[in-house]
């Protein structure tokens, strides 16, 4: 028997505002405890909502980024569930009029490209947090997470595997970040995957029961979390059982999933619009001056990396895989425009292995974009072989300094001194003559191998280049 | 000084004619006198008001005083002020010190005013004579055995006992025009979004609006120049222009448009207030206007519709008192899920419990499209009702309540017939209109009457004016309850 | 529509109110009074009626992403039924 893996994702991303969604209160994580929870975060009597521009500004980046509608006319509802973490017994979300509906994602799963079709995305509020730990028969409620501004982001059941869920999440992640609206920060839950999983009999039409996974806190646990679930409904339906409808966590300690007891009541949300909060009413003109602030995309970029840089496709999707590094390398380039391969090269290569070494993102790189630049003209110019690039560059990360300045120091310089360079060819020449003798028979290996002698005998320090000239010149000289 | 209006006590202040702290004084001892007799407030704090009091004084000694300054003003116990013990009615919320202000209470502090006590309530506002509080039934200045209305009823109360001058109220689906018409005095709800409702506990956020319950409509404009005004903490406050509503109180009537709506006069309407009624048109008619029939088609909906909408707000509005945060928590439980349905049970009444019920009922999955929509629907026709009737007229007039006031307990067995009586206000509230009530004579057992007069979406001036005009040549408005010394 | 004891109950249980058998009955009768009333609102013929969620025709207001809040836990936690170390305490939340 073959099945087939239906998955669906909806995201929690929370948006870099500021303030709270309905309420001034600071967003910043790790507060101390309800110091961040205002009169409305509370749900004291008689407060009110009133909706943050910001984060309305965030869903519509969104919605342009992924192609989708901008709904004119939005509108908030409450869903209403008793639970200590939501202090109005109602989250404010949207329901029946989301601010954005359609678009989609290309996702990349080895060679296939696929496009993962989004059905919506809403706001709406988090909730706060329930603390157990130091806890026996009582539990802590923190409310400083309370009115954090989410965008909720659904897809459509798109995804075939665990792989291509990973590759839409992972995606999804770059994209909200490189828009500058979330964080991305899946440690402190700014980005929060829930997938719904199903499987049904290869062939069949109809989709099989599904099984949400909620509590998936990075992108590895999002992937065994998955695989579990398909192998338990697999498992299941195979050993004559029946999928049942329901929300499971996953715990990343067992690697498992399991049901949630405490979502076991069948859910009645009494989804109603929200009586304290009009329509949110989004214009035209404000859609077209974001649309005008956006940043540059990470398909256009890759695209405009290539033919405006003569970049491979692979160089141009790894320096767009975030905007970081994109930005990284544009700015080497605002300094070092001549070689754009070779600049490439070296932030694909050197940087980010130093950075994958150091666990450190390129934002934190001691090697500031300038400062490549700086030791990219160097080698451009041959005062650096590539050999001593590299050192001066494990010089530059340790901050002894630029490019330059290390190579004063060092006397790194490459040997450019004709004068120098023709006495040594005189010398290795002589001592040499069977290559010699080898290049005039039509050898042309030998060359490489006298070039090879010279540049030992120079320490590494002549200048290759000039090095090929003279020795062409001599050879040819018959001296 | 009881006896004079919030006008004339804010001419006497200012002449100095006596204190803030007198006048504050005086009223904290009728309070504590008659005020008990009427159960008219559920919290009094004399050291607050008189400390109030005493700043007011300074501030008018500095020549620094608005037309309110140092004027003693009771509110009603849902409008949150920082300090003050904010019961909303309920054992919910019993200890419950608010720990802000209302933006209502902000506009009274700001000019001085002295918050005298926190005035008695249904519960959660939600009642037609105040027999659901907490704290026991409010009794009314004209006959102590007859319920004052409500919700507002501690307020309108206070205000026909002469307990205060003015006091605040909300309307949600009546509760300061039927309090106002069954203590004789007036009563204003203003266009929803006039009034913020920031620190007003909520009823039903799209129904409720603040206002003012005084003696005369000229007190009631004053009343509203601080009320009213734009408010950013709340999304459905409107920004307007600031309006003074006292400017066109004196204005005439000729050529004004009375519009009667035929479905306000049937079988429903007891005689004695139809009587005053139409004597009250006929004065109108005296003073220049013309009268025309107008129909509101719908109006039978107004109620079934009401009572549908108004709960389901609620039911999501009261989920927040779980007893988590502040409020009555049990004393015994066993889980969470038991904290919170003994902690709701104890702390609410048993008509808050109802509304809910109704409420949750209404929204819950398969019922919300053939209630909860439909109610909507009929709330747009309703709506419509009255954009067509504004067409024909400047004012709707007609009666407040099918009846005066009536013994207290003599409606607690059967809510349908509670909620009946709130006939002839919902459909404002419903429409967000602005609708008030004014004295117009005395019906049954001499109880006082009101007159309904409900203006087109922001026209609060032209229906004080016309008010007003009404109360130059009548005297419904001053007379006083029997028990109540003039 | 006639409610029965047990749509009572699924209704209380939802908005979380304790009920007594006695007061599922009294409820049930007066609940049922209630949408006795409500029935006439089916008969109305609403076809093409936009329902009205809000008594104002205007779109929703926004306010500049601001912090404006101060911290004012101690105040705010003064009326709390428990608390410990800053936190609200509730019987254990089950997940």
């Amino acid at each position: 028997m073959t099945w087939e893996v239906v998955i669906g994702l909806e995201t929690h991303t929370q948006l870099s505002t500021r303030s709270k969604i309905f309420s001034g209160a600071s967003t910043a994580f790790g507060a101390a405890p309800n110091t961040q929870a205002s009169a409305v975060d509370l749900a004291l009597p008689g407060v009110l909502p009133v909706l943050n521009r910001e984060a309305v500004a965030c869903a519509i980046k969104f919605g342009l980024a992924v192609g989708a509608t901008i709904a004119p006319r939005s509108i908030f509802a409450r869903k209403n569930y008793f639970y200590p973490d939501l202090p109005k017994g109602y989250q404010i979300s949207q329901y029946e009029l989301p601010v954005v509906a359609g678009g989609g994602l290309k996702i990349r799963v080895g060679e296939n490209e696929k496009f993962i079709h989004l059905t919506r995305a809403h706001l709406e509020e988090d909730a706060g947090k329930s603390l157990h730990e130091g806890f026996t028969d009582v539990s802590g409620i923190d409310l400083n997470r309370a009115g954090t501004p989410l965008l909720e982001i659904v897809t459509e059941p798109d995804m075939r595997s665990a792989a291509e869920a990973v590759a839409y999440a992972k995606a999804l992640h770059t994209l909200v970040v490189w828009l500058g609206i979330c964080d991305g920060n899946m440690q402190e839950g700014s980005f929060r995957c829930d997938a719904n999983v199903s499987v049904r009999r290869k062939g069949d039409e109809k989709l099989g029961t599904r099984c949400e996974i909620k509590n998936v806190n990075s992108f590895r646990f999002l992937e065994r979390a998955i695989e579990y679930e398909i192998r338990r409904q697999i498992e299941l339906i195979e050993d004559g059982g029946t999928v049942v409808q329901e929300t499971r966590l996953y715990d990343a300690d067992r690697d498992e999933t399991r049901s949630m007891r405490s979502k076991e009541d069948a859910m009645d949300y009494r989804y109603f619009p929200d009586p304290d909060l009009l329509p949110l009413m989004i214009s035209e003109e404000w859609i077209a001056n974001i649309r005008k602030e956006m940043p540059e995309l990470p398909d256009a970029k890759q695209a405009r990396f290539q033919s405006e840089y003569s970049l491979s496709a692979y160089d141009a999707a790894t320096l767009t895989a975030s905007k970081a590094v994109a930005d990284y390398y544009e700015r080497v380039l605002a300094k070092f425009r001549s070689e754009p391969k070779l600049a490439a090269n070296w932030v694909t290569g050197d940087l980010s292995a130093a950075l994958n070494r150091h666990e450190l993102e390129i934002g934190a790189s001691p090697v500031s974009a300038a400062a490549l630049a700086g030791l990219l003209k160097r080698i451009a110019d041959g005062t650096l072989s590539g050999k001593m690039a590299k050192d001066v560059f494990d010089a530059m990360w340790n901050g002894e300094g630029d490019a330059d300045a290390i190579i004063d120091q060092r006397g790194l310089k490459q040997m450019s001194d004709s004068g120098a360079i023709e006495a040594i060819v005189d010398q290795v020449l002589a001592a040499n003559p069977k290559s010699v003798e080898e290049f005039r028979a039509g050898k042309e290996k030998a060359f490489n191998a006298l070039v090879g002698q010279v540049m030992k005998a120079s320490q590494g320090k002549a200048n290759p280049a000039q090095v090929n000239e003279v020795l062409k010149r001599k050879l040819a000289a018959g001296t | 000084m009881h006896q004079d209006t919030l006008a004339g006590l804010a001419r006497r202040l200012a002449a100095r004619e006596f204190s803030s702290v007198e006048l504050t004084r005086a009223l904290l001892d009728r309070a504590q006198s008659l005020g008990k007799t009427l159960n008219a407030y559920i919290t009094l704090d004399e050291e607050r008001s008189l400390a109030q009091a005493a700043a007011a004084d300074a501030r008018i000694a500095r020549g620094e005083a608005s037309p309110l300054t140092g004027i003693p003003i009771a509110h009603k116990d849902l409008f949150c002020a920082d300090g003050w013990r904010t019961t909303c009615g309920s054992k919910m919320l019993a200890n419950w010190i608010s720990p802000y202000d209302a933006h209502v209470i902000s506009r009274f502090n700001d000019i001085g005013a002295v918050l005298l006590g926190k005035a008695n309530m249904d519960e959660f506002a939600m009642g037609s004579s105040n027999e659901n509080s907490h704290f026991g039934p409010v009794r009314n200045p004209w006959e102590v055995s007859r319920v004052p209305g409500g919700s507002s009823g501690g307020s309108a109360a206070i205000v026909a006992a002469r307990l205060a001058p003015a006091a605040t109220g909300t309307d949600t689906g009546g509760s300061i025009r039927q309090p106002a018409a069954f203590t004789g005095v007036s009563g204003l709800r203003p266009t929803y979004g006039r009034v913020s409702r920031y620190g007003m506990v909520a009823f039903a956020s799209s129904l409720d609006q603040g206002g003012p319950l005084a003696r005369t409509a000229e007190d009631l404009a004053l009343m509203l120049n601080v009320m009213a005004g734009f408010d950013p903490r709340d999304s459905t406050s409107v920004d307007r222009p600031a309006e003074d509503f006292s400017a066109r109180l004196n204005a005439p009537l000729e050529g004004l448009r009375i519009g009667l709506p035929k479905e306000y006069f049937s079988a429903a309407l007891s005689q004695d207030v139809a009587t005053a009624i139409l004597a009250a048109i006929e004065a109108y008619k005296k003073l220049g206007a013309t009268v025309v029939e107008v129909s509101l088609p719908n109006q039978h909906l107004c109620v079934p519709a009401y009572y549908v909408l108004a709960p389901a707000e609620a039911s999501s509005n009261l989920a927040r008192y779980d007893g988590v945060r502040y409020g009555h928590r049990a004393s015994e439980y066993s889980d969470l899920l038991d904290m919170y349905k003994k902690s709701r049970a104890e702390g609410l009444g048993a008509e808050v419990k109802r509304r809910i019920l109704v409420g949750t009922y209404v929204l819950s999955h398969g019922y919300y499209d053939a209630y909860y929509l439909q109610a909507q629907k009929v709330r747009r026709l309703i709506a419509n009702d009255f954009k067509a009737a504004f067409a024909q007229c400047d004012v709707i007039m007609g009666p407040v309540a099918p009846s005066v006031a009536f013994p207290l307990g003599s409606k607690t067995t059967d809510p349908v017939q509670m909620y009946l009586e709130d006939l002839y206000t919902i459909s404002v509230n419903l429409a967000g209109l602005p609708g008030m009530s004014i004295p117009c004579g005395f019906g049954a057992a001499g109880m006082p009457v009101g007159l309904q007069i409900i203006g087109p979406w922001f026209e609060e001036a032209r229906m004080l004016n016309v008010a007003h005009r009404f109360q130059q040549v009548t005297d419904w408005h001053s007379k006083v309850p029997p028990g109540v010394d003039a | 529509m006639s409610l029965t004891d047990a749509d009572v109950r699924r209704i209380a249980h939802l908005a979380r109110l304790a009920v007594s058998d006695t007061e599922v009955e009294a409820a049930r009768g007066q609940l049922n009074g209630i949408f006795d009333m409500v029935e006439a609102l089916r008969a109305v013929d609403t076809t093409g009626i936009e329902p009205m969620a809000h008594a104002v025709e205007m779109g929703q207001r926004l306010r500049d992403d601001a912090v404006t809040a101060p911290d004012l836990r101690d105040k705010y936690q003064a009326a709390a039924p428990a608390v410990e170390d800053g936190l609200y305490l509730v019987p254990k939340v089950i997940e």
